[in-house]
């Protein structure tokens, strides 16, 4: 019993390393690709003298940003000033934890591509999103700078209402399913490949849809980027950070980003399933599962980080009175409706007691 | 390992409330209170009620309390100045709740035994086992409860609004 | 293994510094983040309470947990309202002083 628990916690704890340091890279690039797709939007180069197309270029603002001297403006409330931005991005990172990458591989009876199983998997991933505002609420509210308060007041209330229709969209794929586990709403969509996915099978792409406005917003990326809206608030929020500070809550944008990506990908798209389903021969050797499943969920995330990008450079920003009719006149009453409809079929096709 | 759980997070409670009641600022109250929500929804989880940690968090600490901060950012409250008005409270506030704990604590360390022992891992309770009593044996309940929600929203809506 | 009497103390303790709180706090935000803190105290000593009945009636009892689940649901009401209170309160008297806010008194 000791030793296995010795064990389990030697794992648990390569994996968390594995699992930071990978995302941590993949935020790197994904600045990389973002500054890339945006220029070929933009007509120009991007990034591209910093070693061959510009790959190190993530290495070089790297060292920028934490060679830069780290101001700190006299009159800020000095602790919830440097706590802000750990917050950020200590809540962006803590989400992975429950995110499966790839299909159920157990080495010594722990599994490889999960930091944790648990049953209660996508209330974990909405309980650390919600929490995720506060690193913003705080910086802009110590920084005693009105365009800070004035992004800070913006972003709380644009995620609490956003929240509403994040949490409403996703009750249709967890009643097809009938679990909260990640793993399981997975196996749910993996039956027929990309026909049993809730995004074609289940018939939940106006859930997909609500659920990627409202991410889109509750990660403050365009178009609904307004706590930080460059031409009224300088840089909303984080006006007033510098260095590492400054660079905590870009990577915490970024981490955002990709488990939005990545909980898309769970719940829509079939997670680490193949589109294919059955049509391919399966392989039967376990390194080649794991490398088959690890590869079909980074080609997902890696398609919802385009659509990120894709859309921040097609979409102008919204207004603000605008974006709080969106998200409460208009995605708010669909997401109920898609719920109600989804139950309607869901109980027709249940046997009656 | 569940007593380590429980020192640990028991103690980060004991510690913010008492931030709390020590903080002038009530940005510094409101981040206490956020802590002490936090560790009690592991408190939740080491009791076996996994829905109940999963909606603390997110109801406490990601709605009411962002709306709290949200006020007091809203209305720019300062330090909170001490008046008058008090003396009363201090003279039977402290003696009255530090009777309160000790009867409290008594009572429960006396009948200790009868209480049991909570053990990791044992009477989990699923969120298909809460959903199965709440939808069945509680529904009246569970609509009434709506029905004061959508009272709330209409409330706070029209205390809100700007008078014209 | 940790006593159940270890949460319900654990409970009283937080409901006092609660009561404390809410009898000597001055600023009426904090007076209000103090009933928060007694309900949350309240809700762990309901959590403790159906974990022992569980043990005594030998199945899983979920009725405590669900109480939980409703002061949940009535707090969010109450924050609702209560904050919403609070700032028409400091739109009328421009302070959040509980003294300076007792034009009803006599």
């Amino acid at each position: 019993m000791e030793t296995s628990l010795l064990v389990f916690l030697l794992i648990s704890l390569a994996k968390v390393i594995v699992v930071v340091v990978i995302t941590l890279m993949a935020v790197a690039y994904t600045v990389l690709l973002e500054r890339k797709l945006v220029g070929r939007i933009q007509n120009r180069w991007g990034p591209s003298r910093v070693g061959p197309f510009g790959l190190l270029q993530p290495l070089a603002d790297g060292a920028k940003l934490f060679l830069k001297e780290d101001l700190m403006p006299e009159a800020v409330y000095r602790p919830l000033y440097i706590l802000a931005p750990m917050i950020a991005l200590i809540c962006a990172l803590m989400s992975i934890a429950v995110v499966p990458f790839g299909a159920d591989v157990r080495w010594k009876g722990v599994q490889l591509f999960e930091i944790s199983d648990t049953n209660i998997g996508l209330l974990i991933l909405l309980g650390i999103t919600s929490i995720g505002v506060y690193g913003i609420a705080l910086s802009g509210w110590s920084s005693n700078n009105k365009y800070s308060l004035l992004g800070a007041l913006r972003a709380s209330a644009q995620v609490i209402s956003y929240e509403l229709a994040l949490g409403l969209s996703l009750v249709g794929i967890v009643l097809r399913s009938g679990s909260l586990n990640l793993r399981h709403i997975v196996d749910v969509q993996a039956t027929h490949g990309l026909l049993s996915w809730n995004f074609f099978g289940g018939f939940q792409f106006i859930a997909f849809f609500i659920y990627l406005m409202a991410a889109y917003a509750e990660t403050n990326r365009a178009p609904f980027d307004l706590p930080e809206a460059e031409s009224e608030l300088t840089a909303g929020y984080h006006t007033e950070y510098s260095s590492m500070k400054f660079a905590m809550f870009f990577m915490a944008e970024y981490a955002n980003m990709i488990t939005v990506g990545c909980v898309a990908t769970l719940l829509f798209f079939g997670g680490w399933t193949s589109p294919f389903g059955n049509l391919l021969p399966q392989p039967s050797n376990p390194i080649a599962i794991s490398l088959l499943s690890l590869f079909w969920f980074v080609v997902k995330v890696l398609f919802f980080l385009f659509l990120y990008i894709w859309v921040r450079g097609t979409l102008p920003r919204l207004r603000y009175d605008q974006l709080m009719g969106f998200g409460w006149k208009f995605l708010v009453p669909v997401a109920v409706a898609n719920i109600v409809v989804t139950s309607f079929f869901i109980g027709l096709r249940l046997p009656l007691h | 390992m569940h007593l380590a759980l429980f020192i640990i997070f028991a103690g980060l409670c004991v510690a913010g409330a008492l931030n709390l009641l020590f903080q002038r600022h009530p940005i510094n109250s409101a981040l206490s209170l956020i802590v002490v929500m936090s560790s009690l929804a592991v408190l939740y989880l080491l009791l076996g009620a996994e829905f109940l940690a999963a909606a603390q968090v997110i109801v406490y600490s990601g709605a009411i309390m962002v709306l709290f901060t949200f006020v007091i950012m809203l209305l720019n409250a300062g330090r909170e100045e001490r008046t008058h008005g008090s003396k009363l409270a201090y003279i039977a506030g402290f003696p009255g709740a530090a009777a309160l704990l000790g009867l409290l604590t008594f009572i429960f360390l006396n009948r200790r035994s009868s209480f049991g022992q909570a053990q990791l891992g044992e009477y989990l309770a699923t969120t298909g086992d809460l959903s199965r009593v709440l939808f069945r044996d509680l529904l009246l309940p569970f609509e009434v409860t709506s029905v004061l929600i959508l009272i709330a929203i209409l409330g706070a809506v029209a205390l809100a609004r700007k008078e014209h | 293994m940790v006593p159940i009497a270890c949460y319900l103390v654990l409970g009283a303790i937080l409901f006092s510094i609660g009561v404390a709180a809410f009898l000597i706090k001055r600023n009426i935000i904090t007076v209000f983040l103090s009933i928060e803190l007694m309900l949350n105290a309240v809700n762990l000593t309901f959590v403790a309470f159906s974990r022992r009945w569980s043990q005594v009636s030998g199945h899983l009892q979920v009725n405590g947990q669900l109480f939980v689940f409703f002061v949940m649901v009535v707090a969010a009401a109450e924050a609702a309202v209560g904050l919403a209170i609070i700032i028409a309160v400091f739109r009328a008297r421009n302070t959040l002083n509980v003294d300076s806010i007792d034009l009803m008194k006599l």
